[in-house]
């Protein structure tokens, strides 16, 4: 029987800590750049366009991750691919991703206030112009601090890709947990690690939210 | 390549499905019930009790806020025996959701409660009333109604989150999609009637929210 010193079970965590970090990086961007692409439909004059999207983050939101991932991994599989777990977990979590930041970055383009819509067009214009010099600019400081607090919400997620066999820092924990017996010190120090993944990224979505605001005000 | 559907098991495993089902609304009904509770004794600590109170109520928050509910399931399910807790499995699944939705709804009452003019609690003292009465009647239900949307949306989520007890063997709808594909290996199936499953259950529990919220403050109700 093999003994584990703390340092073991930590090295071995941190270890694996660097797949929740990996896949949470492609899980964000790969979110971000569809989300983006969804709400140019969103936001966009085509009504056919708007109610797919809100179709997509009905569906997205209103179900849980983990059927997501199941989906995935069974799904792909209908089609005779053979769906490594990476595969399955960064695909679901990118489609999720993109339906969380959609709504919220819908909800920034729209807190821009109706005037400046009427007061760009007033000086000729078009559609892209308005967006690229007047809105979106004044869109993307409120959507900051909303979007880096949603990447929490990114980084905990991940932790559900250890049910189809991703292994990142839940999985070790569990894998960990099963040589050493000592669940509550693994558990314990796996919460740890995500907090100390997660906290710096709630941290700095408040203070830039106060940052944003006090700006915003001295207009 | 076309896939054929083939839900012939339905007829033998529904049984199974609606305990499921049960599972996960009992698991939300009470993990709801509790978790607010919680949260409103959170927020109240937070805002406007005792100083010394308010360190650990802000270091629970942080750390429920930012861990994932997998882990905190897990710590609580297979951390706390070696402590001498035992539980079963859906207990340990209450209890993991009140802890997570005690810590989110917290903070989303706190800032209902913290938009409440300072006025009110002064008002409240000039009817008479105690700082308790002035508590549940002028701040705490204007709050609640302030932030109900928010509150319903966590709770939805909360919800939905719960899909994970099936990992500590919580016989919830998820549970229930393993054990139809264990046993049929119509794995693509399951999951997509389950799927949708949570999607109805979901829009229910808004409307349902919806109705309590109606119940609960009838005369601000035109908003």
């Amino acid at each position: 029987m093999m003994s584990f010193t703390l340092w073991d079970i930590l090295r071995n965590l941190l270890l694996a800590a660097r797949w929740t970090v990996v896949l949470s990086l492609v899980s964000f961007i790969g979110g971000g750049l569809l989300g983006m692409a969804l709400l140019y439909l969103r936001i966009g004059k085509a009504r056919a366009g708007q109610m797919v999207v809100q179709g997509y983050v009905e569906l997205f939101q209103g179900t849980p991750l983990l059927m997501q991932l199941f989906l995935a991994f069974f799904g792909l599989g209908l089609f005779g691919i053979d769906v490594p777990a990476w595969l399955a977990a960064g695909l679901a979590l990118i489609l999720w991703t993109a339906a969380f930041l959609v709504e919220i970055w819908r909800g920034c383009v729209e807190s821009v206030a109706r005037g400046q819509w009427e007061a760009s067009a007033s000086l000729g214009m078009g559609y892209v112009q308005q967006m690229r010099y007047v809105i979106l600019p004044q869109a993307v400081r409120v959507a900051v601090p909303p979007t880096v607090g949603f990447s929490v919400q990114v980084v905990k997620g991940t932790a559900l890709t250890s049910i189809i066999g991703f292994v990142e820092l839940s999985k070790a924990g569990t894998v960990v947990t099963n040589a050493t017996f000592e669940p509550f010190t693994v558990y314990g120090l796996v919460a740890l690690i995500y907090f100390a993944l997660c906290w710096p990224l709630s941290k700095s979505s408040q203070i830039l939210e106060r940052k944003l605001n006090v700006a915003h005000r001295n207009h | 390549m076309t896939y054929r559907f083939d839900y012939s098991w339905i007829a033998e495993y529904w049984p199974v499905i609606l305990k499921g089902l049960l599972t996960t609304v009992e698991l939300t009904l009470i993990g709801t019930l509790f978790g607010v509770a919680l949260g409103i004794a959170c927020a109240w600590t937070r805002s406007l009790g005792p100083r010394w109170m308010r360190p650990p109520v802000v270091a629970y928050v942080e750390l429920i806020r930012n861990t994932p509910f997998l882990i905190q399931l897990f710590f609580i399910f297979f951390g706390l025996p070696s402590l001498g807790v035992q539980m079963t499995e859906f207990q340990a699944a209450v209890l993991a959701m009140v802890i997570n939705l005690g810590a989110y709804s917290g903070e989303i009452i706190r800032a209902g409660i913290e938009a409440t003019p300072r006025g009110q609690f002064e008002a409240g003292a000039s009817l008479a009333m105690t700082r308790f009465e002035t508590f549940r009647h002028v701040v705490l239900i204007p709050a609640l109604q302030r932030i109900w949307p928010a509150l319903s949306s966590q709770i939805v989520i909360v919800m939905l989150g719960s899909a994970v007890v099936s990992q500590i063997a919580a016989e919830d709808i998820t549970f229930a999609a393993n054990f139809i594909q264990s046993r049929t290996f119509r794995a693509f199936e399951s999951y997509f009637l389950t799927t949708g499953l949570y999607l109805l259950l979901a829009l229910a529990l808004r409307q349902a929210l919806r109705g309590v919220g109606r119940m609960l403050f009838p005369r601000r109700a035109a908003r």
